[in-house]
């Protein structure tokens, strides 16, 4: 049954309180989720007062200067800070999104951030992401084809090239599927919005020769079908991408070759 | 994960059912019917507020009126039936659950349906 509360050992309390620095004027909180594995203990909600003035625009400049000046033990996964690697998604003022690329100034009052909703937490901001990288293994992303290779590149006109836009720029960062309900209570066997992009980019690939097997693999009432169009993927992408809109355009395809 | 599987065998799972399709479609055809099919029957309501029950029957005496109103029941208890089977995959996950529920929907819906349409035949050769 799908679980409507968290369980007992993943209730919050309350956490630590850290003030600002004296002679702080733009002081603005930090509300973030802690949890250690090993200590036992129940995760708890730590709240950090930064001084703005001696801060970086992004969420991600702040977190980084909790780890550096006050809480080394804050846990995140962070690597290219400008949008392009997906490492710094968290669930930031309710909505999943990416630290690096959201500007601390843009969240009204404290700026609560959480990991990922739904995904076990391996520590603090880091969420097991090792079944959805599997999931999106399972569709096999990468070009297949009969056609022995060519001596040159693979041929595609500019239409079908502008068939890929706003599909290949997905980097896999997890917001969108992390934020959709049916992927929350289906996981196991409904691949969500992102692995569902992804799928959709190589159905559309005019190089790829597998289109029908590709069909077959989705052709299916979990791995496909549990999208009902709820659109929190859309909604939260942070690069403005519609996984929605890739998912619909399958689900016409199979329509399509159904006759 | 707690698994010695490998995350790639759990998520391929038992593979594509290689199904889907239809139910999608039809709940959307259903769908669609249910919106002229319901603007006609409040019609017809509205049309009959205050009648006696003479009236009524005399309405669904008709051939036509009748035909619309069996196809309307039957669109009806159809995308009650998708729309609930849906509801129910996506929350219950225990199988047996899930079966039980499944086949007591079906049966349900089906009853339903039946019921419903037989009254209007009954009423249309007169023996309501």
């Amino acid at each position: 049954m799908a679980e409507f509360r968290l369980p007992k050992n993943s209730r919050i309390s309350k956490g630590k309180k850290f003030e600002a620095p004296k002679g702080a004027k733009n002081v603005k909180t930090f509300r973030i989720y802690r949890w250690e594995p090993e200590s036992g203990e129940n995760p708890r909600v730590d709240s950090f007062a930064i001084d703005l003035d001696k801060c970086g625009p992004m969420v991600l400049d702040a977190v980084i200067k909790i780890k550096n000046e006050i809480d080394p033990t804050l846990t995140f996964r962070r690597s290219c800070r400008e949008g392009i690697c997906g490492s710094c998604a968290f669930n930031i003022d309710g909505k999943n999104t990416l630290a690096c690329t959201t500007r601390i100034t843009d969240i009204d009052g404290d700026v609560r951030i959480y990991p990922l909703p739904h995904m076990p937490v391996v520590k603090d901001l880091v969420p097991d992401l090792t079944h959805f990288y599997a999931q999106l293994e399972s569709i096999e992303p990468w070009i297949k084809t009969d056609t022995p290779a060519p001596t040159r590149e693979r041929l595609q006109t500019p239409e079908d090239r502008a068939k890929l836009d706003g599909l290949y720029e997905c980097i896999l960062c997890a917001c969108c599927s992390t934020s959709c309900p049916s992927y929350w209570w289906n996981p196991e066997r409904y691949l969500g919005p992102a692995v569902l992009l992804q799928a959709y980019r190589w159905i559309v690939d005019s190089r790829d020769e597998a289109t029908g097997d590709r069909l077959d693999d989705l052709e299916d009432p979990f791995k496909l079908y549990r999208c009902h169009t709820i659109m929190n993927c859309t909604n939260t992408c942070p690069k403005g991408l519609n996984p929605a809109k890739a998912i619909q355009e399958t689900k016409k395809l199979l329509l399509e070759r159904r006759g | 994960m707690s698994s010695i599987r490998s995350s790639l065998a759990s998520a391929r799972g038992l593979g594509s059912a290689k199904t889907g399709v239809s139910h999608w479609w039809f709940q959307r055809v259903s769908a669609v019917a249910l919106v002229p099919l319901t603007l006609w029957f409040v019609a017809c309501l509205a049309s009959q507020l205050g009648a006696d029950y003479s009236s009524v029957t005399d309405w669904l005496s008709s051939p036509l009126q009748a035909s619309l109103l069996a196809i309307y029941l039957a669109a009806i208890f159809f995308h009650s039936q998708l729309g609930l089977q849906t509801i129910i995959e996506d929350y219950v996950h225990h199988e047996g659950a899930k079966m039980a529920l499944l086949i007591g929907l079906q049966l349900l819906n089906i009853l339903l349906a039946v019921a419903a349409i037989f009254s209007v035949i009954m009423i249309l050769v007169g023996a309501a």
